[in-house]
């Protein structure tokens, strides 16, 4: 007499059959195959790689709080700001959803300037993975580009002015400058028609070219693998049986899984404790109150722009500090191609450089928040 | 042939545009001020019959084209001093200062002569000056009081409108002061000289020079200025209303307004003084030792009840707000958004002034009707910040209890991943 099946067995026979399922359809197997196989190399700065992780985990996070947010947000002069008022104080949990959704974005720009950093300082960026620092380099200009078209969208006074500020000093690029202001503003001034056209950036444009972005590039580090630091590899070149790998799934994936739990707790706290501000209603015809300033990822560009004399030369000076952000901008970006070897030279000047450029985007955004201060 | 045309005509042009334009503009924002040969000598002159050429440039009338003949008389254009000041020319020389008045009025008191220079200017300060105590005394020879030039200043009169200018209002009370806070030169009249000292402490001086409200009251607000004189007791009342509306019209259907009268006491000065007019404060209605209440009614009669009444329910409301604020304040330090709260409380401030006014009908009844509108207002606002701390505490819980659950699903993922490892380490054993 056959006995009955057990439960689990039974559970275990549904999820085989939904998997065999999917399989006949579109080729489920193949398609999980490269993460059954996929290795991530296991040493002492391995937790560097979680940076990446966390971004893409905080993206995520952004996409579903923005998502929850356009339910009740209204991208008008007359109506943003008293939106985003209803949503802090009547919308059950609006309060926690919009304050996750700017933690969350601070945090974003954070781990993405510092998965950048190590990228540099890990020698990540080198042949052959110059496509995925590219990608990357632009998705962090992207990430910006983010925070500067959300800054503005509660339309309170200290984002109205900082985007005043901001967009004249796109204004003071050569050539461009001009047509880029009106473009950015929807006119001559920043009105409702930059705010509209602020959401359309950050609601539309900018998630589809990001997403499109992050397939680039988790693609090509799926294609690529984790790259080694180049003091690991040559050990592991010297003593190959010391070399350590762990599988992506479910290993690496599970100790990413804890990453994002972390980050998720982080930003609970800054959330519940924290709750994002909202301040005053953004009002055209006063004058600029004190102490305006950018949001913190830009207080750098800010503070040299301010320290910069009005006139260098005959040049005018915020000319010449834009001119040298575009510049630096650009080299950073091809820093693959002008880095040459992974082992040349060429490196230990690029470290000093990344050092040079940390220490100045570090100093300059303490200094540039002790004089808003004063 | 052909004419020779020179290289580039409109450069030449814009050139000469260029430096003419300005010039131009120039010619016509500075008046024309005429060269005169008295300030050639006076100028090199001691005070006071010494006018500087920068003296008489700013002056108005010089400004105006009229010239030192327009009130002394003689020929500012002839070279020598006997041309000049001869009787010939007509040269009057210095005026008496009982001349001084009807002098300055021959131009001032001509509304058609006027009109073409300021046709808002008034033309009625010589009959308003005839009416003022310094006019009737004049009129009686005395010429120490002040005529025209004592306040305008002369030979540099600027208009009132200059921030220099000794009638500017931030200058009234000290040019009155020149005499009035002079006790030696006020002796004479037997009149006190404490009411700079006393402005100068008061509630409108702190509003027009601390706060720069050019609308607040100075000396010649409430005495008039070319007609100035003490309002007089019985229409004290008419001079404070002037800005004080509400008040003026509850204190009429008070009691306090034939009470007043029949002590012959100036209406609002009995309770707020005269020059030294102090902020008022809640402290100063009651029967506290602050309180001028005190100064008429004593225990157990009904005006000191009345009086306690009122000052209970401004102190209530007051204190309703400040419990208010508090709690508000500790919300948005706490991140809350409590800002419907905050325009609501604002509401409830504004029901504590509309009670302040009210307080000179002089009714208990009156002041807590405002009062009980505002505490309701405080309470309800206080609520709201005590419900938004209550919810920043609900929020702190769900953090904790969202903490709690993140540690276990970590401590979990964490043996999870010794679990894989443990098992591929033995599998590979």
């Amino acid at each position: 007499m056959a006995s009955a099946p057990e439960p689990a067995s039974q559970t275990s026979t549904h999820s085989n059959r939904l998997v065999r399922w999917l399989d006949e359809r579109f080729g489920w197997e193949d398609l999980l195959a490269p993460l059954r196989h996929k290795t991530v190399p296991v040493h002492k700065l391995s937790y560097w790689y979680f940076l990446g992780g966390i971004t893409l985990f905080l993206f995520v996070i952004q996409v579903l709080t923005g998502i929850l947010l356009l339910l009740y947000y209204r991208p008008s002069a007359n109506e943003a700001f008293e939106s985003v008022q209803y949503i802090m104080t009547q919308v059950q949990f609006g309060w926690l959803v919009r304050s996750i959704h700017s933690w969350s974005a601070n945090l974003m720009i954070f781990t993405a300037f510092a998965h950048m950093f190590s990228v540099l300082f890990l020698r990540a960026y080198t042949k052959p993975r110059e496509l995925t620092w590219l990608t990357g380099m632009v998705l962090l200009f992207l990430a910006l580009g983010f925070g500067f078209s959300g800054y503005l969208l509660p339309w309170n006074t200290l984002a109205f002015f900082a985007t005043k500020v901001g967009t004249e000093i796109t204004g003071q690029v050569p050539l461009i400058g001009k047509p880029l202001l009106i473009f950015l503003r929807g006119g001559e001034e920043v009105t409702g028609a930059t705010l509209t056209r602020f959401f359309g950036f950050h609601v539309a444009l900018l998630p589809g070219i990001t997403t499109l972005l992050i397939a680039a590039h988790i693609l090509l580090i799926q294609r690529l693998g984790m790259s080694v630091p180049p003091s690991q590899e040559a050990a592991w070149k010297a003593l190959p049986p010391n070399k350590r790998e762990m599988p992506f799934f479910p290993n690496f994936f599970a100790h990413e899984l804890m990453a994002w739990y972390i980050a998720l707790g982080v930003l609970g706290a800054l959330a519940a404790l924290y709750p994002w501000e909202l301040g005053s209603k953004a009002d055209p015809f006063v004058a600029a109150p004190a102490g305006i300033k950018p949001e913190w990822y830009f207080m750098f560009m800010f503070q040299t722009l301010k320290l910069i004399p009005a006139k260098i030369g005959p040049i005018d000076g915020e000319l010449v500090g834009i001119l040298g952000f575009g510049l630096a901008g650009l080299v950073w970006v091809l820093l693959p191609f002008l880095g040459g070897d992974r082992y040349g030279r060429r490196q230990v000047f690029i470290r000093g450089l990344g050092v040079f450029a940390l220490a100045y985007m570090v100093s300059m955004t303490v200094y540039g928040y002790m004089a808003v201060a004063k | 042939m052909t004419t020779k045309i020179p290289p580039r005509p409109w450069l030449l042009f814009a050139a000469a545009a260029c430096l003419l334009l300005p010039a131009s503009l120039f010619a016509q924002a500075q008046p024309q001020i005429a060269k005169s040969s008295c300030v050639d000598c006076h100028s090199g002159f001691p005070a006071p019959t010494g006018v500087t050429e920068a003296q008489w440039a700013a002056d108005i009338h010089a400004q105006k084209g009229l010239t030192c003949a327009s009130c002394h008389g003689g020929d500012p254009t002839e070279p020598s001093p006997e041309g000049a000041m001869s009787k010939k020319a007509g040269f009057r020389g210095k005026p008496k200062r009982t001349e001084i008045p009807a002098m300055c009025a021959k131009c001032h008191s001509d509304g058609a002569y006027m009109r073409q220079y300021n046709p808002s200017l008034r033309t009625d300060q010589f009959a308003q000056y005839q009416t003022s105590v310094h006019g009737k005394r004049l009129a009686k020879g005395d010429t120490k009081v002040a005529v025209c030039i004592d306040c305008h200043s002369v030979h540099g009169i600027l208009p009132a409108r200059e921030p220099r200018s000794t009638v500017n209002p931030l200058n009234v009370a000290s040019t009155c002061s020149r005499c009035h806070s002079d006790a030696a030169y006020m002796k004479d009249y037997k009149i006190k000289t404490d009411q700079f000292a006393g402005y100068s402490a008061s509630v409108h001086h702190d509003a027009m020079v601390v706060r720069g409200d050019l609308s607040a009251p100075t000396c010649t607000t409430c005495h008039g200025n070319h007609g100035a004189a003490p309002p007089g007791v019985a229409s004290v009342e008419n001079v404070c209303s002037t800005c004080h509306v509400f008040q003026a019209q509850l204190f009429d259907t008070s009691p306090h307004k034939a009470a007043f009268a029949a002590m012959g006491t100036g209406a609002c000065i009995t309770c707020h003084s005269n020059h030294r007019i102090v902020h008022p404060t809640d402290k100063l209605v009651g029967t506290g030792n602050e309180a001028v209440c005190t100064n008429c009614h004593a225990s157990g009669d009904p005006g000191f009840t009345a009086a306690g009444r009122i000052h209970d329910d401004l102190t209530k409301l007051d204190e309703a707000l400040k419990r208010s604020d508090q709690e508000l304040d500790q919300a948005e330090r706490s991140g809350m958004e409590v800002s419907q709260a905050r325009l609501e409380e604002a509401q409830g401030r504004d029901a504590l002034i509309k009670a302040r006014v009210t307080v000179h009908s002089f009714q208990p009844d009156k002041v807590e009707q405002d009062t009980q509108a505002g505490t309701k207002i405080a309470d309800k606002t206080y609520t709201a910040g005590v419900k938004a701390l209550a919810e920043r505490d609900y929020r702190r819980k769900g953090l904790g209890l969202t903490l709690i659950t993140i540690v276990v699903v970590l401590i979990g993922l964490r043996m999870y991943i010794r679990q894989i490892e443990s098992r591929s380490q033995s599998g590979g054993s």
